[in-house]
């Protein structure tokens, strides 16, 4: 560090106070990345194992509900490719749930950096998103083994995957941007939503195929695929190994467009509820 | 004066205003809500900041004081882009870096190298700026052999170091630091001394936010003073700390109930109030640090609004993980104290030598009817504090004077003999 006076830069510019995104879409990535690096390292100090945790825990509910729902319960019986479609099922739903959980605590579990530095505020449940990201693409490569296991052939279809991938992933941090800003004034969204997963792990076609529901009740099945990532389930499995895809198993292409407008409306939402709540977040909390 | 400042303002806050909507029952669930639906929530409005304006020169050392409460921290957590401010202006020339505590990030579970990087992010620094100058952020730590131990494991004085350390890296234009330096030891805060006017003497402005006038004097180009979220007064450090004492040590006009809110932390009694507390060393030199075995004085003023007979004043002193190291009460060393008519102002003190540790304490003030103390007249808790230096920090609360003596015994002496290893 030099000890000559550096003269001060020729523009000055107006503090606009906290927002969600900033204006600095650099300084933005780098806070999330950096983030969701610590998060990551935190996650997995002190164990044996690491990393490996992250595969291996899935993997070994996999197992379990693979066990008893192919032997014992039968839901999966005669169902081509059952296993492949239950882990993309239940990675799906991991995923969904890890970022929307733990993006509800997010504002709060940051509070001492909320209330000590002014950055963008959406840098916090992103940054949730971001480590559940790096899961997911962990586990999806155990799936990509699983499906190359399974003896699944090559689709062209498969180039389309990262579409409801990319959808899964926008819905998701959406939802978590919402939940992370409702829960600074009501803390029941947390117990609120952890039934709600509950019951979502459950409503959503993960453990059986969609057409066990449809033939007990089609329209419990169209219900169920309202839910934005039983759609997204849906049709990855359609391209993944051929399952119905989300049209057929909804009866008509108009009906498409339900659980894709629910999606974009909830996702629209978590993000303008979000930006309205940032600016004040920090004495809020 | 709205729009860009001119050339050489480095800060410019035009007409700023700032409340806050405190609720007056706090509603935290959606059961609350539920069951009284039309129940509207009911809201105090408090003014933290009100109209307030000023300029600050590039390369200017500015102070920001006033007493807890009259909206200094509010003022700087607004220029930081932390709170939104209601109205008015703020502009900026330069990468501006707040430290409105130190290691903003650190995580215990994380070695040195994550946590300086976290650190060093959220202040601004991008992670591969961060990386460069890691090796330099812990040779200024003096930390580099525990670069790979966890920050848990690290002394506090050590993380205090590395937060430092940080700080000084991060090469921001425009710093806007919180009463950071209230911690660590005197040699800790003498280096922070010098590592500020090295900043200072590179050309960078510092917004100094504090409530102590010595280290504006000591310090400061320029400061402002804000008294219940009003500027008061602004200019040379003479001028502000003389308004500072005014402000303060005014006799409080009782005037009936209040019509607006203030920010009083605890400072408002109910028959009495205690006007200031402060700390003094043997010379009556007030806010002075005191040297570790030197006479001192902790001081109280207060003002009656209702007349008493024989009340009880106490002190206590708190260290900074809020220890209670020392209370003294007037009962016990003056016994009856007299008899005091409403409107009427009293100093009370107790003087001791001061064998604490060094270390920054919080000093609070209390009057009580005369009795078993719980009727409190007047209570004002940490309203003033107490910095301690000395040139051999113990690690305990206390050091008191003490003669250390080692000696070599002779193998006839009987002791010598007694403790004598039996395999030897």
């Amino acid at each position: 560090m030099s000890t000559v006076p550096t003269p001060p830069p020729a523009l000055a510019y107006r503090v606009r106070g906290p927002s969600a995104g900033g204006d600095n879409p650099r300084r933005f990535w780098n806070l999330a990345r950096t983030l969701a690096a610590t998060d990551w390292k935190v996650r997995f100090y002190d164990s044996v194992l690491g990393y490996v945790w992250t595969l291996l825990r899935p993997l070994l509910l996999f197992g379990i509900v693979y066990f008893v729902f192919t032997y014992v319960v039968k839901a999966g019986a005669g169902v081509e490719f059952y296993g492949v479609m239950l882990l993309l099922g239940m990675i799906f739903h991991f995923f969904f749930a890890e970022v929307t959980a733990g993006g509800v605590t997010s504002m709060v579990d940051r509070e001492s950096l909320l209330r000590k530095v002014g950055f963008p505020r959406a840098v916090v449940p992103l940054s949730v998103a971001l480590v559940a990201a790096m899961n997911l693409v962990l586990n999806l490569v155990v799936l990509a083994v699983f499906v190359v296991g399974s003896g699944v052939s090559a689709r062209w279809e498969w180039l389309l995957l990262p579409i409801p991938l990319a959808l899964l992933l926008a819905f998701s941090t959406g939802l978590a941007m919402l939940l992370s800003a409702l829960y600074v004034p009501y803390r029941d969204v947390r117990p609120i939503w952890e039934v709600v997963l509950q019951a979502l792990f459950y409503a959503t076609p993960i453990l059986y195929p969609i057409e066990l529901l449809a033939a007990h009740s089609p329209t419990l099945a169209k219900i169920a695929l309202m839910n934005p990532v039983a759609a997204l389930i849906q049709e990855s499995r359609h391209l993944l190994v051929g399952a119905p895809s989300l049209t057929e198993a909804l009866g008509s292409t108009v009906l498409v467009a339900a659980p894709l407008a629910i999606g974009i409306g909830m996702t629209v939402l978590g993000f303008s509820v979000f930006d309205r709540m940032a600016p004040r977040a920090a004495e809020e909390l | 004066m709205t729009g860009q400042p001119a050339g050489d303002v480095a800060v410019k806050v035009d007409g700023v205003h700032k409340a806050f909507r405190l609720p007056k029952e706090q509603v935290h669930t959606l059961k609350e809500r539920v069951l009284h639906p039309l129940r509207r929530q009911r809201f105090e409005t408090l003014h933290a900041l009100r109209d307030v304006s000023f300029e600050v020169r590039a390369g200017e050392v500015f102070g920001i004081v006033g007493r807890n409460g009259s909206g200094k921290s509010t003022l700087m957590k607004c220029l930081a882009g932390i709170y939104q401010s209601d109205g008015g202006e703020m502009w900026l020339r330069g990468r501006m870096a707040p430290f409105i505590e130190l290691g903003v990030g650190f995580n215990p579970d994380l070695t040195a190298h994550d946590n300086v990087l976290i650190n060093a992010v959220m202040l601004g620094l991008s992670p591969d700026e961060a990386r460069k100058r890691y090796s330099s952020i812990l040779d200024f730590a003096e930390l580099h052999d525990f670069a790979e131990l966890k920050l848990k494991n690290y002394s506090s004085g050590m993380q205090v170091r590395l937060a430092f350390s940080v700080m000084v890296h991060v090469d921001a234009d425009l710093l806007l630091i919180d009463e950071v330096l209230a911690v660590g030891d005197a040699a800790f805060q003498q280096k922070c001394y010098d590592v500020l006017n090295r900043l200072r003497d590179e050309g960078k402005t510092i917004l100094l936010v504090t409530h102590d006038m010595s280290q504006v004097q000591r310090f400061c180009d320029r400061a402002l003073l804000l008294e219940r979220g009003e500027l008061q007064a602004i200019g040379d450090c003479e001028t502000v700390s003389r308004r500072y004492t005014q402000v303060n040590f005014a006799v409080p006009e009782y005037t009936g109930e209040d019509g607006e809110a203030e920010i009083e932390e605890g400072e408002e009694g109910e028959d009495a109030q205690v006007v200031e507390v402060w700390a003094q060393d043997g010379v009556g030199q007030r806010g002075a640090a005191i040297i570790q075995g030197a006479s001192n004085a902790l001081m109280m003023r207060v003002f009656f609004r209702r007349g008493a007979r024989d009340p009880v004043f106490s002190f206590w002193l708190s260290d900074e993980k809020h220890r209670r190291v020392l209370a003294v009460t007037s009962e016990h060393d003056v016994g009856p104290s007299g008899v005091f008519k409403p409107g009427e102002q009293v100093i009370a003190g107790a003087s001791f030598d001061n064998w604490l540790a060094p270390g920054r304490y919080a000093v609070t003030a209390q009057v009580s009817y005369r009795g078993t103390g719980d009727r409190i007249m007047a209570l004002a808790e940490d309203a003033g504090s107490m910095i301690v230096t000395g040139a051999r920090p113990g690690g305990g609360i206390v050091d008191l004077p003490h003669a250390f003596f080692v000696q070599k015994l002779d193998s006839k002496h009987p002791a010598a003999q007694a403790v004598e290893p039996a395999a030897g």
